[in-house]
C-alpha cells in the first residue's frame, strides 16, 4: 500500500489501512533506538520545524529525537521565544517559515483546527502535535502501537478511557482510532467532563469509574488538566481523586492482565495512584513514550520525500 | 509476468541448492572455518539464502554462525527522490559486529547500490573486521566499484531483461528466471 497524504491532521481522516501501515512502519523503526549509533541517513538534508504554541516535554522532545535519528535538521520554536510575543499572527508566522523551505512543520496550538489552517496555507507537510481539545493523532498512534505490542491485537479488546473526556484531545483521537480498529471503547468521568453526545462516536459513557473498567483489557487514564480547574468543572481535586483515581483496589475490577496507560504528565495521587503508575507488571506508561519516537519517525519517513 | 516474452528458467531447485552448498564450502575455505564468522542477509531474498547457508555451514562444521537480517531501505540513495515510499522491513542484528568477518548475502547483484547501502548500514552497527559478499546471481551492469566474493551463477543479461529469484520461503518455489521486461 502507498501512503499518499501530505499532512497528518487527525486520526478521524485516516483509514484502517493507513493506520496499519503507520504502525507497521513504526515497528521497523523501534530497532534504531536500540542501536549504539542511533541514526540513519534517510532524511539527510530535510528540515523539520517544531512549532509549539503550548507547553510540551514529551511530544516536542520525541519529535526532535525522531527527526534527528533520521538525520533531518530539526528546529524548535516555542511561542514564548518567537515573534508571537510581538503580535505576529499564526498565518504570518507560517508564511515566513514556509519561505525558509522546511519539509515538515509539526505544530501544537491551543486552537482546534490550527494545523488544518496551516495545511491549506503552506505547501509543506503539517503534522498535528495537538490542537486544542480536538486531536492529538501521534499520541493515539503510539497508544495503539503499545496496545498492539502488549495485547497482540486491538480488535475485540475492551478499552476504558477515564477522566476529563471533554477537554482531552488524546481521548478524542484514541476514540476515533480504537473504534476504527475494532475495539470496544468505554468512557468514564464526571458528567461535567463528558460531552453530551459522546456516545455518537460509537462508545459507551459512564459517570462511575467502577462501571467502565470491569473486564477491561486496557485502562487508559487521562491527565486532569489542573490549568482548567478554575473553570469550575469539578468541585475539588480531592473529590475527583476519591471517585476517579485508579488504585490497587479498583484496578482489580479490570482483567487480571489489564494494562494501564497514561499519556503523561501524570498527576500522582490525582488520577492515578503511585503504586499503579510504578507497577511495571501493569503500567506501560514508559513503553508509550518509547513507542512515541518510533511512531514519529514513521510519520516523518512516510510524509517526506520526492514530490518534486 | 504473463505479458513477458521469452521466459527462461535459468536455475531450478537442485541447481540453487548445489550452488549454495558450494558457496558454504567456499565461505569456510576462505575464512578458515567459522571463527568470528557472521552472516547477514539482505531483505527480502538474501535473508532466506543466508538462513540456508547457516544450515549448510552447520551441517559441515557442526557450529552455529550468528545470523542477522538487514533492511537497507533507510540507506538507499534514491530515498529522497523516489516518489513512493518503499515498505520498510525490520532489521534484526542481535549480536555485535565488532571484529566479525561478515558475509553479506543477497539474491541478485546488479548495480551494486543495494550493497553500498548495506555496507553503510553494517558500519553503523559496529566495526566488522571484514565484509564479504555472497550472491546467488551476478547479472552484471555495476554502477559502483563493487564485486562479489562468492557467486552462485554469473548471468550475463541485458538491461531490458528482468531476473527474478523465487524462493520457497516467500514464493513457494525455488527457481531463477530471466525474462524480457515488457
Amino acid at each position: 500500500m502507498k501512503f499518499e497524504r501530505k499532512d497528518i491532521l487527525g486520526i478521524s481522516e485516516l483509514s484502517v489501512n493507513e493506520i496499519n501501515l503507520i504502525l507497521e512502519t513504526a515497528e521497523s523503526f523501534l530497532e534504531i533506538s536500540t542501536r549504539e549509533i542511533k541514526k540513519v541517513p534517510t532524511l539527510r538534508g530535510k528540515t523539520v520545524i517544531n512549532l509549539f504554541f503550548e507547553a510540551s516535554t514529551r511530544t516536542r522532545t520525541s519529535f526532535e529525537i525522531a527527526g534527528k535519528r533520521l538525520s533531518a535538521d530539526t528546529i524548535n520554536i516555542s511561542a514564548s521565544t518567537s515573534s508571537v510575543v510581538k503580535g505576529e499572527t499564526l498565518i504570518d508566522t507560517a508564511r515566513n517559515l514556509e519561505a525558509m523551505n522546511p519539509d515538515v512543520i509539526v505544530i501544537r496550538h491551543s486552537a482546534a483546527g490550527a494545523p488544518h489552517l496551516l495545511a491549506t496555507l503552506v505547501k509543506q507537510s503539517i503534522i498535528n502535535a495537538g490542537d486544542g481539545a480536538h486531536e492529538h493523532p501521534t499520541q493515539a498512534l503510539l497508544d495503539m502501537m503499545t496496545i498492539k505490542e502488549k495485547k497482540g491485537k486491538i480488535a475485540g479488546l475492551k478499552i476504558a478511557i477515564i477522566g476529563d473526556i471533554t477537554h482531552s484531545r488524546v481521548a478524542r483521537s484514541n476514540i476515533y482510532g480504537l473504534t476504527k480498529m475494532g475495539a470496544e471503547v468505554v468512557l468514564a468521568g464526571p458528567s461535567t467532563m463528558l460531552p453530551r453526545d459522546i456516545e455518537q462516536m460509537g462508545v459507551k459513557a459512564y459517570t462511575k469509574l467502577e462501571d467502565a473498567i470491569p473486564d477491561a483489557d486496557v485502562v487508559m487514564m487521562l491527565r486532569i488538566q489542573l490549568e482548567r480547574q478554575k473553570q469550575n468543572i469539578f468541585p475539588s481535586l480531592r473529590e475527583y481523586s476519591q471517585r476517579y483515581c485508579l488504585h490497587s483496589r479498583n484496578i482489580t475490577l479490570a482483567r487480571k492482565d489489564a494494562i494501564v496507560m497514561h499519556p503523561g504528565p501524570i498527576n500522582r495521587g490525582v488520577e492515578i495512584s503511585p503504586d499503579i503508575a510504578d507497577d511495571s507488571s501493569r503500567s506501560v506508561i514508559l513503553d508509550q513514550v518509547n513507542k512515541g519516537v518510533a511512531v514519529r519517525m514513521a510519520l516523518l519517513y512516510l510524509l517526506t520525500g520526492g514530490n518534486e | 509476468m504473463a505479458e513477458n516474452k521469452n521466459i527462461k528458467v535459468v536455475m531450478d531447485k537442485e541447481v540453487i541448492d548445489r550452488c549454495l552448498t558450494r558457496i558454504a564450502y567456499e565461505i569456510l575455505e576462505k575464512n578458515k572455518g567459522v571463527g568470528n564468522l557472521a552472516l547477514v542477509g539482505i531483505r527480502t531474498g538474501g535473508d532466506y539464502l543466508a538462513e540456508r547457508l547457516k544450515k549448510k555451514i552447520f551441517d559441515i562444521e557442526g557450529e552455529e554462525v550468528p545470523l542477522g537480517v538487514l533492511d537497507i531501505t533507510l540507506y538507499r540513495d534514491d530515498i529522497s527522490i523516489s516518489k513512493k515510499k518503499p515498505h520498510l522491513g525490520k532489521t534484526k542484528i542481535l549480536f555485535s559486529l565488532d571484529d566479525k568477518k561478515v558475509v553479506l548475502v543477497d539474491d541478485v547483484l546488479f548495480t551494486g547500490r543495494t550493497i553500498r547501502a548495506a555496507m553503510d548500514a553494517l558500519i553503523d552497527f559496529g566495526r566488522p573486521k571484514m565484509i564479504q559478499l555472497a550472491v546467488l546471481i551476478d547479472r552484471g551492469h555495476r554502477e559502483l566499484p563493487i564485486r562479489a566474493d562468492f557467486v552462485g551463477k554469473n548471468l550475463p543479461s541485458s538491461l531490458w531483461e528482468a531476473v527474478t529469484v523465487s524462493l520457497v520461503e516467500k514464493n513457494g518455489v525455488d527457481e531463477v528466471i530471466i525474462a524480457e521486461d515488457n
